[in-house]
């Protein structure tokens, strides 16, 4: 069974226990939203410290500028993530789920709401809806509790986590819609569709939303949506967090988290972008250092100098009038940057830039050199 | 194993005023926006005295020392 292309509503709830972790765990589901984190520890962990006041966050605010799966997701299928977010409040003993969908999310908004709707009560009594902010890091785990007890979108230091101390002070379960969707089939089938959403974006023939099986090469993938629409120069794997990979060696991957990160890549939330080969990848990558460091929740100095510094550095190197010592100073702020802020953000943007900076050595050094040449 | 002490610093609360670089510069240099970089691992036992003036001269309170099991 699989995910976009089954009946959404599968009538009752199947009855499920703690066991059910044991089954989550031995599946190897990981989470969808990003960070491919183990969803059986996410659960198992919540589970161990709820005292029947665990909350249930379901996570559709897709901040990913290219992302879309999860709109279609939230879209197609709205009772099967409802059956995830019941599901995991069975187990986890929670009395409280939230729905924290992007503001701009509109459609998947009403058609979660729509679902919700044809729920029975007492379940449905026990969801209520909170508005993701359209930012980057609003559906960072963190964030997400922060817009929900506080209304600002903003990281928090952790520890303490979600799962120890999350919205109202109770252990919660901050869990991507995709997750819970596969999470919710294993309940019902007893084993995991084995697929995953992608979003297709840039040089491909039909951008948009496909479902693959796990293991299935970005090649085949990508030949299965109708090709490439022009022949790429390079693929961003993993969305703006994620990697630029050379097109010989992206064609060849296969899309598992595991044999991913056994690489040092990974599938992020998803989103397989390529880079048009008539595209420039030195402004393309200065555009997105851009919107990232926009995109700083200004709480952290060198998440927030930093990646401005990084951005601008970018900028300048792309318009060709940077000093000979532009790209050093790039490799050695990233270096200085990593590591140092209370969430992600900072890490991710420079991951990033570090696989642009190998993958288009040759476009940076080139455009760095235009002023040197212009002086000389 | 043995009791050690970490620098920890709160990265939200960091203002970047620099004091505790300015005492313990063998641990902590600045980035080149004026927020400390801390060398990794534990104090050695001979600056803990600095190490503890840092924390305490902090005009926002955002270093802390933490005492940390650390293998040797």
């Amino acid at each position: 069974m699989r995910l976009l292309d089954s009946r959404d509503h599968l009538g009752e709830l199947p009855r499920v226990g703690p066991r059910f972790i044991d089954a989550l765990e031995s599946s190897g589901l990981a989470g969808r939203g990003g960070a491919g984190f183990p969803a059986g520890v996410k659960w198992r962990a919540v589970a161990q410290r709820s005292r029947g006041d665990a909350v249930i966050l379901v996570n559709g605010a897709e901040g990913e500028p290219r992302s879309k799966k999860d709109r279609v997701l939230m879209c197609a299928r709205p009772h099967l993530i409802l059956d995830g977010a019941f599901i995991a409040a069975r187990v986890l003993r929670a009395g409280r789920i939230v729905l924290y969908i992007g503001e701009r999310h509109t459609a998947a908004r009403d058609s979660m709401l729509r679902a919700l709707g044809e729920r029975p009560e007492p379940e449905r009594g026990l969801v209520s809806l909170a508005a993701a902010p359209a930012r980057y890091v609003a559906g960072a785990e963190a964030a997400a509790v922060h817009m929900v007890n506080e209304g600002l979108a903003t990281p928090t230091n952790t520890p303490p986590y979600p799962f120890e101390r999350g919205v109202d002070g109770a252990p919660t379960l901050v869990q991507n819609v995709e997750t819970l969707a596969h999470a919710a089939l294993l309940a019902r089938t007893g084993s995991i569709p084995g697929t995953m959403l992608l979003t297709l974006a840039g040089a491909a023939a039909r951008p948009g939303v496909v479902e693959v099986d796990e293991g299935t090469t970005i090649g085949e993938a990508i030949q299965r949506a109708g090709g490439v629409a022009e022949t790429p120069r390079a693929v961003l794997l993993g969305g703006y967090f994620g990697s630029w990979v050379e097109p010989e060696r992206a064609w060849k991957l296969q899309l598992d988290h595991r044999s991913l990160r056994d690489q040092d890549l990974g599938l992020g939330c998803g989103v397989i972008g390529l880079l048009p080969a008539r595209g420039c990848p030195v402004c393309e990558t200065a555009g997105i250092m851009r919107y990232l460091a926009t995109e700083s929740s200004a709480q952290c100095g060198p998440c927030f100098f930093g990646l401005r510094a990084l951005a601008d550095a970018c900028t300048r190197i792309a318009e060709g009038g940077a000093d000979p010592d532009a790209l050093r100073r790039l490799h050695r702020w990233s270096a200085d940057v990593r590591g140092r802020g209370a969430c992600k953000h900072p890490d991710g943007a420079v991951i990033f830039l570090s696989s642009a900076l190998t993958v288009f050595a040759r476009e940076f050094a080139e455009h760095a050199s235009h002023l040197a040449r212009r002086i000389a | 194993m043995s009791r050690a002490h970490g620098l920890v610093v709160d990265r939200i609360k960091c203002d970047g005023r620099g004091l505790c670089a300015e005492l313990l510069p063998e641990l902590i240099r600045l980035d080149d926006w004026g927020y400390p970089i801390l060398a990794p691992g534990a104090v050695p036992q001979h600056l803990l005295p600095l190490a503890q003036r840092a924390v305490e001269e902090c005009p926002v309170l955002a270093i802390a020392l933490r005492r940390t099991e650390h293998r040797r």
